[in-house]
C-alpha cells in the first residue's frame, strides 16, 4: 500500500534523519492507481453532504424526488402481493426471463397505448427501473468520446450514466416549449463539422425533470425529422407522461416514429419506485442487444417485483390511482407556484403542467450552489442547477420539487427560500458581481445531487 | 460493561461527517467490550437520557451545537459525564480568531489575519475594505468562516479579483469570515490524547499532502484524494516544536481528553497555528484515527481509554 514517496523539502530534513525517509505516503486507498478512467467523477462533494441535513424533519426539503406514496391504498396493495405470492410464489421467487415477464410486457403495451404508442410485446425489455434501461442503452451505443445530445438542463441521473460511459454530453438550447429545433440542427452541424460522432438525443419530453417544461406537440415531429436525417437515435425517457394536470397525455414521440426512437417507461411515479420496475421499448435489433446487455448486468429483472406490478395492474384500479396522484400533485404545484408568485417577484420560473418540478431562475449574479449552505442553515433544501448540466454551468438555476411535502410545508419552504434569496441579494449588493468559478476547489464532475431516498 | 451513548448527526453542515465518525467510534468501542448506543441529537434526546441515563456520553458531533459547548452545558445540567472539552474551552476553540489570539499570547505563531462580518463590509464598502486587507496582509490569503470545520467555505485566494467570491463562499456558512495570510509549508495535524494520569500526549504528526494543493472537503473525505505521511516528514527538531506547539494549544485552550491541532511548519521549521478541534473527525479517512495507527495503537483501545478518562474526572 505504498506510493512513490514525495520529495522531502531539503530545508526540513537533516542528513542524519535517514529513518524518516523510509516513511511512505499513504492514500488510505490501495487502489488509486487501479480504478478505471470512467470513475473520474465518483467523488464526495460538499453539496452531497449538505443533503444529509435535508433529511431532518426541521428542514423543509424541496430537493427530493420521492413520490407521495401515502396516497396508495396500502391494504389493497398488501393483499394483492400476498395473493400473488400464495398462488404464484414459485415463479415469483425464481430466476425469470432476461427480457422480463411476458404477462407484464403485454400489460405495458396497455399503459403505453394511453400515449398513442402501438407496439409488440416482443420489443419490450423490462429493467430494474428505467434508470437501468438508460444505462443499458448507453452501454450498447456509447464508446468513450461519443456524443450524446441532451436538453439544457437535463436529468441528473442520465448525466451520471453518460459520464460513467465517458460520453461527451452536448447540451442543446431549450425554452418553455422544450428543445428548440433550430438549436438542435445548429448544434448537430457544429459537432459533425468538428468530426464528432453523435449517437443519440436524450430527451424527457413531458413535464421535464428538472425543467418542468413539455416539448410542444408541434415540435415533436420536427425533432424526429432532424434526428432521422442525421441518423441520430432518439432516446425518449417518459416517467411523468401520465401525470399531467390538464387533459390527455401528450402523444409520445415513439407514437410518431417506430424505428428512430427507443422509449423508456417506468412504474416509479404511477405506482411505486421501490419495486424498481421500468422498461425500454426498442426496435427489434436494438432490443436483442438490450436483452443480452441486461442479462450480463443483472441476469434477469426481479420476478417478484414484476409480478407484483402485474398483479396490481390486473386487479387494482391503476388508472384511478393515477388520477389520485395527479390531483394531489396539482394541489402541490399550485401551492408552490402561488407562493413563489407572492414571495419571489425578483425570480422567474417555469410553470409545470404536470410532474414534480419547478425550474427557477435566480436574479442575476446569484449562485445557487454557493447559496445552498445558507439555505440549509435557514432549514430549506433545493437542488442547485449545476447538478443538471454536464458543462459546469447552471449556477443561476434551482430545481424545486413539490411532490412530497404537504402544501403548507411547501409554502413554508418557499418562504424560507425567499429569505435566503434576499440575504444573498444583500451580499451581492455588498460585494458586487463576481466570477462564480473563481478559485473554487470543487471540480464540477463530483456528485451534486441528493441520494434518491431524500424526500 | 460500560454503557456509552454516542451522539452523532445533528443539524450542522457537517452532519454527514458526524454520522460516519459516530459509527466508527461506536464500532471501535464495541470491539473493546463497551456497550454502545448511537443517537442523533433531536427533540427526543433529553427524554431518552433522563429515562435511561448512560454512564457517559460521547458527543461525536461536528459543527455548532456539538463543538461550541451548548450541548455539553445541557449534559452537565443533566448530571451526565461526557467525553471531551468543557463548554468554555469549546467556545474558545470553536471561534478561530479567539483561539488564535490566545495562542499568540502564549507565544505560538499564527498567520496574521482579520475577522470581518458582512455588516462591516456593508458599512465600510467592500472594494475599499478588500483593498486595504490585501495591502496589509498581501497574497495569497486563506478565507474561511470563523466558525466551522471540514474546510467548508474555505478558499485559497491567489489574486485580489478572487476575493469577493471567496467572501461570499465563506458567508454562506456563517456571519463572520476570517481572512488570513496563507503560509507555505508542510501541513500537519497533531492529535492529542491523555494518558491514565491525565497528562496530554501528542501522537505522531500526520503530514497532509492533498492532490489539489488544498485540504478541501473533497480532499478530506474522498479516499485516495490526499497523500498522508505518518510520521510527518519533519526533522526531529521540527517534529519536537510541532508537538510542543500542539501541547501548548491543548493547555492554553483548556482541552480535555482529546483534541487535534492543525499547524503549518514553514521552511524555517516554525510551527504556525491554524486551528484546533475539540471534536476531531473519526471517519475512515480522518486524521485522528490515522495518528493512533501511526503510534502503533488500536482505536478500540484508545477510545476505551478516553471513555475511562471521562469517568475518572467529571
Amino acid at each position: 500500500m505504498t506510493n512513490t514517496p514525495g520529495q522531502p523539502t531539503p530545508a526540513l530534513q537533516s542528513p542524519e534523519d535517514t529513518i524518516r525517509e523510509a516513511s511512505h505516503g499513504s492514500r488510505l486507498d490501495p487502489w488509486t492507481q487501479s480504478y478505471a478512467q470512467r470513475t473520474a467523477g465518483m467523488t464526495t462533494s460538499e453539496i452531497r453532504a449538505l443533503f444529509a441535513v435535508a433529511s431532518r424533519p426541521e428542514v423543509v426539503s424541496l430537493a427530493g424526488g420521492m413520490p407521495y406514496l401515502s396516497a396508495l391504498p396500502m391494504d389493497t396493495v398488501a393483499a394483492t402481493v400476498a395473493q400473488m405470492l400464495a398462488t404464484q410464489g414459485l415463479t415469483a421467487l425464481q430466476y425469470g426471463s432476461g427480457q422480463g415477464d411476458p404477462t407484464l410486457r403485454e400489460q405495458i403495451l396497455e399503459v403505453m397505448a394511453l400515449e398513442g404508442i402501438s407496439a409488440h410485446a416482443d420489443d419490450v425489455v423490462v429493467t430494474t427501473g428505467s434508470q437501468q434501461a438508460l444505462d443499458l442503452v448507453t452501454r450498447i451505443f456509447i464508446d468513450p468520446g461519443d456524443v450524446v445530445l441532451a436538453e439544457a438542463p437535463s436529468y441528473v441521473g442520465a448525466l451520471g450514466v453518460f459520464a460513467s460511459y465517458q460520453a461527451y454530453v452536448a447540451h442543446v438550447a431549450s425554452d418553455d416549449d422544450g428543445l428548440v429545433p433550430q438549436a438542435l440542427e445548429d448544434r448537430i452541424n457544429e459537432l459533425l463539422a468538428s468530426g464528432k460522432r453523435i449517437k443519440f438525443l436524450y430527451t424527457v419530453p413531458n413535464f421535464h425533470n428538472p425543467a418542468g417544461t413539455t416539448l410542444s406537440l408541434q415540435r415533436r415531429p420536427q425533432i424526429l425529422e432532424i434526428c432521422q436525417r442525421h441518423d441520430i437515435l432518439v432516446l425518449e425517457d417518459n416517467p411523468y407522461g401520465l401525470l399531467g394536470f390538464e387533459g390527455d397525455p401528450p402523444a409520445a414521440m415513439r407514437s410518431m416514429s417506430d424505428e428512430g426512437v427507443v422509449y423508456l417507461g417506468t412504474f416509479s411515479k404511477t405506482f411505486a419506485p421501490g419495486l424498481r420496475v421500468g422498461w425500454a421499448l426498442a426496435p427489434h435489433a436494438v432490443r436483442e442487444k438490450l436483452v443480452l446487455a441486461s442479462e450480463s448486468a443483472i441476469l434477469c429483472p426481479s420476478a417478484y417485483a414484476q409480478m407484483t406490478v402485474s398483479a396490481y395492474l390486473a386487479t387494482c384500479d391503476w388508472k384511478g390511482q393515477i388520477k389520485v396522484y395527479r390531483e394531489l400533485y396539482r394541489e402541490r404545484r399550485d401551492a408552490m407556484v402561488e407562493s413563489l408568485g407572492a414571495l419571489l417577484p425578483q425570480a422567474s420560473w417555469t410553470h409545470p403542467e404536470g410532474g414534480f418540478y419547478v425550474w427557477l431562475t435566480l436574479p442575476e449574479g446569484l449562485n445557487a450552489k454557493a447559496m445552498l449552505p445558507r439555505a440549509i442553515t435557514e432549514r430549506v433544501a433545493y437542488v442547485p442547477g449545476t447538478a443538471f448540466f454536464a458543462d459546469g454551468t447552471g449556477h443561476r438555476h434551482v430545481r424545486l420539487s413539490y411532490c412530497y411535502p404537504e402544501p403548507d410545508r411547501i409554502r413554508e419552504g418557499v418562504r424560507r427560500f425567499a429569505g435566503v434569496v434576499q440575504s444573498e441579494l444583500e451580499l451581492l449588493e455588498t460585494f458586487g458581481p463576481y466570477d462564480v468559478t473563481a478559485g473554487r476547489t470543487t471540480p464540477s464532475r463530483s456528485v451534486q445531487s441528493p441520494t434518491p431516498d431524500l424526500s | 460493561m460500560r454503557h456509552v451513548l454516542v451522539l452523532a448527526g445533528g443539524l450542522s453542515h457537517e452532519r454527514d461527517v458526524s454520522l460516519r465518525s459516530g459509527r466508527r467510534v461506536a464500532d471501535a468501542l464495541s470491539r473493546s467490550g463497551v456497550e454502545v448506543h448511537v443517537r442523533d441529537v433531536d427533540q427526543t434526546l433529553v427524554d431518552a437520557i433522563k429515562s435511561s441515563p448512560p454512564e457517559v456520553v460521547w458527543p461525536v458531533l461536528h459543527g455548532a451545537t456539538g463543538e461550541d459547548g451548548a450541548l455539553r452545558d445541557v449534559l452537565t445540567s443533566l448530571g451526565i459525564a461526557y467525553v471531551g472539552s468543557r463548554p468554555a474551552s469549546c467556545h474558545l476553540t470553536w471561534d478561530k480568531p479567539v483561539a488564535k489570539a490566545l495562542l499568540a499570547a502564549a507565544g505560538i505563531s499564527t498567520p496574521a489575519g482579520v475577522a470581518l462580518s458582512h455588516a462591516t463590509f456593508r458599512e465600510l464598502g467592500a472594494p475599499a475594505l478588500l483593498e486595504s486587507v490585501v495591502d496589509s496582509l498581501g497574497l495569497p490569503l486563506a478565507v474561511k468562516p470563523t466558525r466551522g470545520g471540514s474546510a467548508l467555505g474555505l478558499t485559497i485566494v491567489r489574486s485580489a479579483a478572487d476575493l469577493p467570491s471567496a467572501m461570499i463562499a465563506a458567508y454562506a456558512y456563517g456571519d463572520i469570515a476570517l481572512i488570513e495570510q496563507f503560509i507555505a509549508g508542510t501541513e500537519v495535524a497533531l492529535s492529542i490524547v491523555e494518558d491514565e494520569h491525565g497528562h496530554a500526549r501528542s501522537l505522531p504528526a500526520v503530514e497532509i499532502v492533498p492532490d489539489g494543493g488544498v485540504y478541501s472537503y473533497e480532499a478530506r473525505y474522498t479516499a485516495g484524494a490526499t497523500e498522508f505521511f505518518t510520521p510527518a516528514r519533519l526533522s526531529s527538531s521540527a517534529a519536537e516544536s510541532a508537538a510542543a506547539a500542539s501541547l501548548t494549544a491543548y493547555r492554553t485552550l483548556g482541552h480535555r481528553h482529546l483534541s487535534r491541532v492543525d499547524l503549518i511548519i514553514d521552511a524555517d521549521e516554525r510551527p504556525w497555528f491554524l486551528e484546533a478541534n475539540v471534536s476531531p473527525g473519526m471517519t475512515e479517512t480522518s486524521l485522528f484515527p490515522m495518528a493512533i495507527e501511526a503510534a502503533g495503537l488500536e482505536t478500540s483501545g484508545v477510545y476505551a481509554g478516553i471513555v475511562e478518562r471521562a469517568l475518572t474526572i467529571n
